[in-house]
């Protein structure tokens, strides 16, 4: 079970590999604000998966920290990006 | 007894994985950014949801497996507000520079 | 063997962002980069088996820095434009590149040459950890074998925010730093400023009380704490008090002063400055901690908005 969480773990990471490749390659901000969520979505995922494994159930403390403030992140750059090209009303 | 639970874990952790690459792969074939964070706010909350289900019969206490259920909780609150935000920021810049 | 999918493609996944974060020429983007890249290094270290690290490096990384860099960038952005004129040339870059990658070269030779197995004093720490009554190896290193360090780590940071505010402008002294409080209207951030920090805050607080046994601490609670006071102010839903409010300074320094009243008494109860006496050590250690919670939240918080920006009454 040990081996197979962390092989799962792994495969998670090569996904979200392969959407950061994506969101890279797009000039919008707001693609690049993606991957800061999908790195939130993917990592606690692995931190997930590890917690189960010989990693220790420690790991899940990081996945519930991470998952707090995924969205502090977006939050952090979606206000900056308002402030970037000049001011205008949010909607 | 803990065949049943090492099964359900595999089930669970694989169907995860599916919705992962599912997700990934709609961020690589759609077109606009509004899809792909679609793919990726829906598909990816919906297999850490199946991942935590998964992980939570290997938990050796009880509060650790809750602590996967608050996690995935947290995330699915994070995802969605950070979505429609991320959206609102994509249209604005748009509308400035067609 | 398992392992080999999850190390590769995280050693693949941080050099890719790390040349990135590098190479992008967009500032907004290199910090977008710089963010990605702290998460996956939190990762990495939950991998190596330092959950401590994971927790800080997760705390900080999506926490705290981000909005720090962020801020910093939108200051700098009319001056950028200036600067973008007058790029230096080809030579300078090669020349640079070349100095970036012989340090580079430098430190991954001295990390090789050290001798295997490294030098390491865990042993010497596990046997005395015991004295210390706590059961978290870090907690204990920190908080006593070389408290002193924390300590100074503490006052740092204090007078990190010192200096910040010595940046206002006379007329402001005294004033509210952030930007002016907008009405807070519904919506999505709103939503999450309602919702996140009561679970937040409770988590900064769980992460400074099991940080006496299991990963976790004073350090990472007080960043979350920070996190969540930043996330109502960016919604709008409070506004930044006036730095002269004495409540405000009370709890910057209530942790570099319980300590310091801590390290002290030691002279008086104990064997010296900064031991604990015997039998009361993790009273002590938590004391010191919770203190430091309070006071790591506040100024964390204070030195990502920066130093006052508009009048105490508006």
């Amino acid at each position: 079970m040990d081996s197979f969480l962390r092989i799962a773990a792994g495969l998670v990471m090569i996904a979200v590999g392969m959407g950061l490749a994506r969101i890279f390659r797009g000039s919008q901000d707001a693609d690049r604000m993606m991957a800061v969520q999908l790195l939130g979505t993917g990592g606690i995922a692995v931190l997930m998966l590890l917690a189960g494994s010989k990693t220790g159930a420690a790991a899940i403390d990081v996945a519930v920290t991470l998952a707090l403030l995924a969205a502090f992140a977006t939050v952090a750059f979606v206000k900056s990006s308002q402030t970037r090209g000049g001011k205008e009303p949010e909607e | 007894m803990s065949l049943a639970l090492d099964i359900f874990t595999v089930v669970m952790v694989v169907a995860g994985l599916f919705f992962f690459y599912a997700g990934s792969i709609g961020m690589l074939r759609f077109p606009t950014v509004e899809s792909r964070l679609h793919a990726l706010t829906k598909a990816d909350n919906l297999s850490v949801g199946f991942i935590a289900l998964g992980v939570m019969p290997q938990m050796a206490e009880a509060t650790d497996a809750l602590k996967l259920l608050l996690a995935w909780a947290l995330i699915l609150f994070s995802s969605a507000a950070a979505s429609q935000l991320i959206a609102i920021a994509a249209r604005r810049n748009r509308r400035r520079d067609p | 063997m398992s392992d080999v999918v999850l190390h590769g493609g995280l050693i693949l996944l941080i050099l890719s962002l790390a040349v990135m974060t590098v190479v992008t020429r967009d500032t907004f983007a290199a910090i977008t980069a710089f963010v990605v890249y702290g998460m996956l290094l939190g990762l990495a270290w939950v991998a190596l088996g330092s959950i401590d690290v994971a927790l800080t490096e997760a705390a900080l990384g999506s926490g705290i820095t981000g909005a720090l860099l962020l801020r910093a960038a939108v200051c700098l952005r009319d001056k950028e434009a200036a600067a973008e004129v007058r790029r230096p040339g080809r030579a300078a870059h090669r020349v640079s590149g070349l100095v970036c990658a012989a340090i580079a070269a430098g430190l991954a030779a001295m990390v090789l040459m050290l001798p295997d197995p490294a030098p390491s004093l865990a042993p010497a720490v596990m046997e005395s950890l015991p004295a210390t009554q706590v059961k978290n190896p870090v907690t204990g290193v920190l908080l006593a074998f070389r408290a002193w360090d924390t300590f100074l780590e503490t006052v740092v940071l204090v007078l990190a925010l010192v200096a910040v505010w010595g940046m206002t402008p006379d007329a402001l002294w005294g004033g509210r730093p952030g930007e002016l409080r907008q009405h807070a209207h519904d919506g999505p951030l709103v939503f999450l400023a309602r919702v996140l920090p009561p679970v937040g805050v409770m988590l900064g607080i769980y992460l400074f009380w099991i940080g006496a046994d299991e990963p976790g601490g004073k350090f990472q609670g007080g960043t979350i704490l920070a996190a969540m006071w930043m996330l109502t102010l960016l919604a709008g839903l409070t506004d930044a008090p006036p730095v002269s409010r004495r409540w405000l300074r009370a709890a910057m320094v209530a942790g570099p002063a319980t300590f310091l009243l801590a390290g002290l008494s030691g002279v008086v109860f104990a064997s010296g400055l900064f031991a604990y006496p015997p039998g009361f050590a993790k009273p002590v250690i938590l004391l010191i901690e919770a203190a430091s919670t309070v006071s790591i939240g506040v100024t964390l918080c204070l030195l990502a908005i920066g130093p006052p920006s508009r009048p105490a009454n508006r």
